[in-house]
Order: C-alpha cells, then structure tokens, then sequence
C-alpha cells in the first residue's frame, strides 16, 4: 500500500463504521450569534458542545481590548518569541498568570496543544520515564513522543495502579514526570490530587497538571483543581489554554521551578511558531481579568451542571463518574449514540459526539458541556429533550 | 514466573489476544497484530496494562513502534522481563 491508498484506506473503514455518522463531524457553523446561540444550516441551535464555561466569548471587555490591539500593533506578530514575535503582551500576560498561580515562572505558548508538546519534550527527554493518565488527552501524547523519553500509562485516576508503576520503576521513579489533569475532558472527572501528590513526594517524582478544563472552573478564584485541593505548592508544573474558559487561543506553563524558564531555548514548539496575535492576547488578559474576578459565573456553571447532571440521570442515562460543566452520556454503541445526538439536533441542540477509540473504554459519548451563560430555560429545555428521547435509546 | 521461556509468553499472549479481537482467526507468532487481528491502537494499550500486571513489568510505549506481530510482542516483553 503506497501512502495514499493507506489514507484511502483509512477513509474506507471511518465510512464503514458509520456511513450515516460522518456528518456529526467538523459541522458547520454558519453563524454565531452568542455565547450559546448559533446558526447550523437553517436551524437556529442552542449550543450545549462548547468549551466556553465562563461564556465570556462575547464579552464586551474582551471584544474592545481586541480591537484596541489590532488598531495599534496589527493583526499578526509574523514571528516566533525568540525573535522578533516577543510583544509587551505575551510577556505581561505571562506576569499576570505567574502572580495569579503565585508562581514564579510563566511561559505563554502559541496554543494550548503546544503548551503540552512544548513542556513535556522540555522536560523529560531520552533515559528518563513519562507516566500519564490512561485518559490523557493526545497532546499529552504527542508530547511524550516528542520527548523520547520511555512513555508508561497507569489506569484512569487509579493511585493503587500508579503506584504498582511507580514501584516497578525502581530508582529511575526520581526521573519520571507524572501527568494528569485537573478535569478529563471526556467524561469530566477530575484526578485525585491529593493522592497523586502523596505518591510522587514519595517515590520523588516531578508532577505536570493540565488545567485545560478546569481553569475558571474549580477553585475559588478559578485557578482549577490545584486550588480546589489547595495544592499549589506540591504541584511541579501546570499547563493550560486559553482556549476554553478564556475564550481566545494560546496556552501556558507555569511554575515554581526557576529551570522552566530553560524551555525558552530548548522548546521546538515554543521556538519554531510565530506567536500568538495581539488581539488573541489582549482579549486572554481581559478574560483573565473576568475569570479571577468571576466567582458569581461559577456560581452559575456549577449550579447549570447539577441541574443537567441530576436530571439526566433521573430520567436513567448512564453518566460520567461526576457531575461538572462537562456531562458525559454513555452509550453502549456508536449507533445509540448517533441517534441520540440525531435526535438532539433535531430539536436544535448541538451537543459533542464522540466514537471509538476516541472515547475511553470502548464507549460511544454524547458529551454535553455547559456555559455560566446558559439559562434555567434553557437547561430545563435540554433536559426535556433528554426524557423524550430516552425510549430511543433503549429499545 | 522468573523463569518463563519465550514460548511460554508466546503461548499466553495468544490467548489473550483472543480475548482482544473481534476477529475470528488462528492466532500464530506470525500474526499481525493490526492487519490481522484488527487490534486498534487503544485496545492494543489496553492489553499493554494487562501483561505489564501479569509479568510486574512495565512496558513503555515507545518501544512498541517495532511490534508488528505476536512474536515482535513477545520478544519485547522477554527482554524486558529478563532485565528487571
Ligand atoms: C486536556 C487538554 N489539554 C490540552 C488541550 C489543547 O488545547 P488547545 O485547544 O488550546 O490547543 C486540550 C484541548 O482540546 C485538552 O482537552
């Protein structure tokens, strides 16, 4: 088989999978018109498959520090950080988020997929043990490929199976870099912390969380699971995006360990990428701004996932691990779960599908993801939609 | 278990592969494990942490990129155990 024909291939068995499936993939939004409205086609729908938890996308602070930053540095830096893409934003909004993690050091990456690439190939390397979360989303992967160092999977949020392989590593534990994070993005559990802590002091290994999804979420100033658990010192690294609550693009590390500053010279996915935009940065500095000052927005997430979560299960879905601002549904096949998420959209609900071997465990999901900006109304709306369709996928 | 043969290993991975692949076919040392058994990336990290429990070893991922067949798996996992 020469290249093509293995991509034709590829192509063969996605259809094969699923022929009527393919159009729940890259959908086209024809327009956006809020935080949880858009237009797909002719349909007006309610957004319920977003990473927008704060649903500060529109907000009117973010929008006018955008413009305020194309009008006066334009709309590209045409470069990398290490050359002439080095802004007064990138490097005051990486102050911003040292003081705001009360951390040291901070570096700003181009996307939140490169902030893992960047950080994990920096750190570990050749001879030393990556150990991640069988859950870890594939930029975690890809950045332990990119490393080169010996790449072990413990069992999903299992400290016991962490353990056994941290046991088993012997005196090369002190060269493994652990790596979780804050809420897994499929199923919306979040790790054990404490735990995971406990063992790394023991066995003397290096931490690196990924706060992707639980920044603005969890904590009270929203810092994610490290503040929840009150963990800020123990934890060696965390990385992020601004691509979720901050509603921008781009990503970050930050840390106590003065050594993360090295990255800057090693790091290909730092180096090797023009940076990103002014107006990117300065909307994710007044997002910032929004998400520590954003308590009452929590407020109402959380208060919106137990309302979904709650009520889904009530009606006998079969959900993730625990409730939070993402509300995994389970399906024992691909087919339930596309005609579930068909179902939804008929009644103008766009909610995330997600398939073998992209779900853990063999699973189908029909992942739903809420916003501070939904409204009562409109969960009571989901969770309506929900109960009508259940006897479709069940029978 | 210090002492197991590489044919041993051979003989058990055969067996739980079984168990992995929806596939109906004979299970050989000769077998691919992906144009023949159809085992996809995640199921093949599944059975990974299953025989890293069953010989207390650990298997790093990056050292599948030159397993292809059964027997490329067993020799893997030979080698690891005679070092640990
Ligand atoms: C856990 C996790 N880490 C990192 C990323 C990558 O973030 P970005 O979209 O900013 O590249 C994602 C986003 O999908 C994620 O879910």
């Amino acid at each position: 088989m020469n290249l093509l024909e293995k991509l034709d291939a590829a192509a063969a068995a996605r259809k094969a999978q699923l022929p009527e499936g393919l159009a729940a993939f890259g959908i086209p939004i024809d327009e956006s018109y809020s935080a949880t409205e858009a237009r797909i086609g002719e349909r007006r729908v309610l957004m319920l498959g977003t990473n927008n938890y704060l649903g500060l996308s529109f907000s009117a602070e973010c929008r006018e520090a955008a413009h305020k930053a194309i009008d006066q540095e334009g709309t590209g830096t045409t470069g990398s950080r290490m050359a002439n893409g080095n802004y007064y934003g990138h490097r005051a909004l990486e102050r911003e988020l040292a003081e705001f993690y009360h951390c040291r050091e901070c570096i700003v990456f181009t996307t939140g997929y490169q902030a893992n690439l960047g950080t994990i190939s920096g750190l570990a390397g050749a001879g030393d043990v990556v150990l991640i979360d069988g859950d870890a989303h594939a930029s975690i992967y890809d950045g332990c490929i990119l490393s080169g160092a010996d790449v072990i999977r413990f069992r999903h949020n299992d400290v016991i199976d962490l353990e056994k392989r941290l046991r088993r590593l012997g005196d090369r534990s002190r060269d493994t870099l652990i790596i979780i994070e804050g809420i897994y993005s499929m199923l919306g559990d979040q790790a054990p912390l404490a735990e995971i802590v406990k063992l790394k002091n023991v066995y003397q290994s290096t931490l690196l969380l990924d706060e992707a999804h639980s920044l603005g979420v969890l904590g009270e100033t929203g810092q994610g699971l490290v503040e929840k658990s009150r963990m800020i010192n123990e934890v060696d690294f965390i990385t992020g995006t601004f691509s979720k609550s901050l509603c921008g693009i781009g990503g970050f590390c930050v840390s106590n360990h003065p050594q993360l500053n090295q990255l800057r010279y090693v790091s290909h996915p730092y180096i090797f990428t023009a940076s990103p935009s002014p107006a990117t940065i300065a909307s994710t500095r007044a997002a910032l701004q929004l998400l520590r000052d954003g308590s009452s927005l929590r407020e109402q997430l959380w208060k919106n996932a137990y309302q979904l979560y709650s009520c889904l299960k009530e009606t006998g879905y079969c959900l993730g691990p625990e409730p939070g601002p993402i509300v995994a549904v389970l399906l024992d096949s691909p087919k339930r779960a596309l005609t579930l998420w068909n179902g939804l959209m008929a009644h103008d609900i766009y909610v995330n599908l997600v398939l073998p071997p992209a779900a853990p465990e063999g699973k189908s999901l029909v992942r739903c993801s809420i916003n501070a900006a939904h409204t009562t109304e409109q969960i009571s709306r989901v969770c309506e939609t929900f109960s009508k369709l259940y006897p479709t996928v069940t029978q | 278990m210090s002492k197991i043969t590489q044919t041993q290993i051979t003989e058990l991975l055969c067996q739980r592969l079984a168990c992995f692949t929806d596939v109906e076919a004979e299970i050989s040392p000769e077998t691919n494990l992906i144009t023949h058994l159809a085992i996809d990336s995640v199921k093949l990290l599944n059975l990974i942490m299953e025989i890293e429990d069953q010989f207390d070893i650990s298997v790093p991922l990056n050292a599948l990129v030159d397993v292809l067949t059964v027997q490329d798996l067993a020799n893997l996992i030979y080698k690891i155990k005679l070092s640990s």
